[in-house]
């Protein structure tokens, strides 16, 4: 049943199937967060209590949840490696967490540039803002031991251990707004069915959300393919990919 | 449209540092990204090309070095091995 799957986990297919996926994918993270941010800052109408600050919400939501959605991925991509030395899933998982990383860090400064007006304050150690703190630094310890060792298979195993570890944080995050008192409010757009929010907000939230994922997906194939190619340096199909690189550099230069 | 001028949408209802500053911060980092991500490709392929450059060359003086050595010395390194 799931035979189909199987020439996927083959370095060479994923690297050109990924490389052929990239253009389209960035075509569509282009088209939906054009309409999404110009939507979300001139057209979606402003808050009754918060004013025109809640735009900030379009990039926020969005990241803060992409953070915890990458570190999820990164934690079944290596499971996978550690289970089953599927040794593409480490490539995968090196690939995603740089991208976790700074979407983590654009969920805490828009975060603190939105706190600032509305609590008048850009930081507090409330259980929301501290747990996605912790998540920065445990994806800053992830690429930290992803480019600690020489080998990669020894890299990946390491990283993979610091990753499942920290799996534990993920439900912190989420359930934090509910299981402590905190200055961070409860979720607005995830209440299944109906979310808390006037269809002329939340469109436009899911245009960015879209876009964002969309953006997050190109970026990730990009890392995927140069972690492929770090691992198989050796492999006869990288060599002739990076001679013919290498033929068709000298022929642009003449 | 929301806003009825340029310098009312520039703005923001009075928020207009925190909004301007949140989409200017993000975009940054994005952009960072994308393009870090991007040259980091090329490094990968460059690295690769110039180690297969230095391994052939090896392999160019270490076969010359046996033609010429070999049938001198007597002592062909293949054997100990």
């Amino acid at each position: 049943m799931w035979k189909w799957l199987h020439p996927y986990a083959n370095p060479e297919v994923s690297y050109h199937f990924t490389g052929k996926l990239i253009p389209w994918l960035s075509a569509l993270t282009a088209l939906f967060l054009a309409i999404g941010i110009i939507w979300a800052l001139a057209f979606a109408p402003a808050d009754y209590q918060q004013g025109d600050s809640f735009r900030i919400f379009y990039l926020h939501v969005p990241a803060a949840s992409l953070s915890m959605g990458i570190y999820v991925g990164m934690a079944i991509a290596a499971f996978t490696s550690m289970v089953w030395q599927f040794k593409l899933a480490d490539a995968s998982a090196a690939a995603m967490a740089p991208v976790g990383a700074v979407f983590t860090t654009i969920a805490l400064i828009t975060g603190a540039a939105w706190g600032k007006p509305m609590w008048g304050t850009w930081w507090i150690w409330d259980a929301r803002l501290t747990s996605e703190l912790i998540l920065l630094f445990l994806y800053l310890g992830v690429i930290a031991l992803h480019n600690a060792f020489e080998d990669k298979n020894l890299a990946g195993k390491a990283a993979g251990i610091l990753t499942l570890v920290g799996v534990i944080n993920i439900p912190i995050i989420k359930y934090s707004v509910e299981w402590w008192n905190t200055l961070h409010q409860g979720s607005t757009v995830s209440k299944l069915g109906k979310p808390s929010m006037s269809i002329d907000m939340l469109w436009p939230f899911l245009f960015c959300f879209l876009g964002f994922a969309l953006l997050v997906a190109t970026i990730i194939c990009i890392r995927f393919r140069s972690e492929i190619l770090a691992r198989n340096s050796i492999r006869p199909w990288v060599r002739t990919l990076v001679a013919e690189h290498l033929l068709q550099e000298k022929n642009n230069a003449v | 449209m929301q806003f009825d001028s340029f310098s009312a949408f520039i703005n923001m209802g009075g928020y207009g540092f925190y909004v301007w500053l949140s989409f200017g911060v993000s975009t940054a980092l994005i952009l960072a990204l994308i393009v870090s991500s991007m040259m980091a490709h090329k490094q990968v392929i460059k690295d690769i090309a110039v180690r297969q450059q230095r391994e052939a060359k090896l392999r160019q003086v270490r076969s010359k070095h046996k033609q010429n050595k070999n049938p001198q010395t007597n002592k062909p390194n293949e054997i100990t091995q």
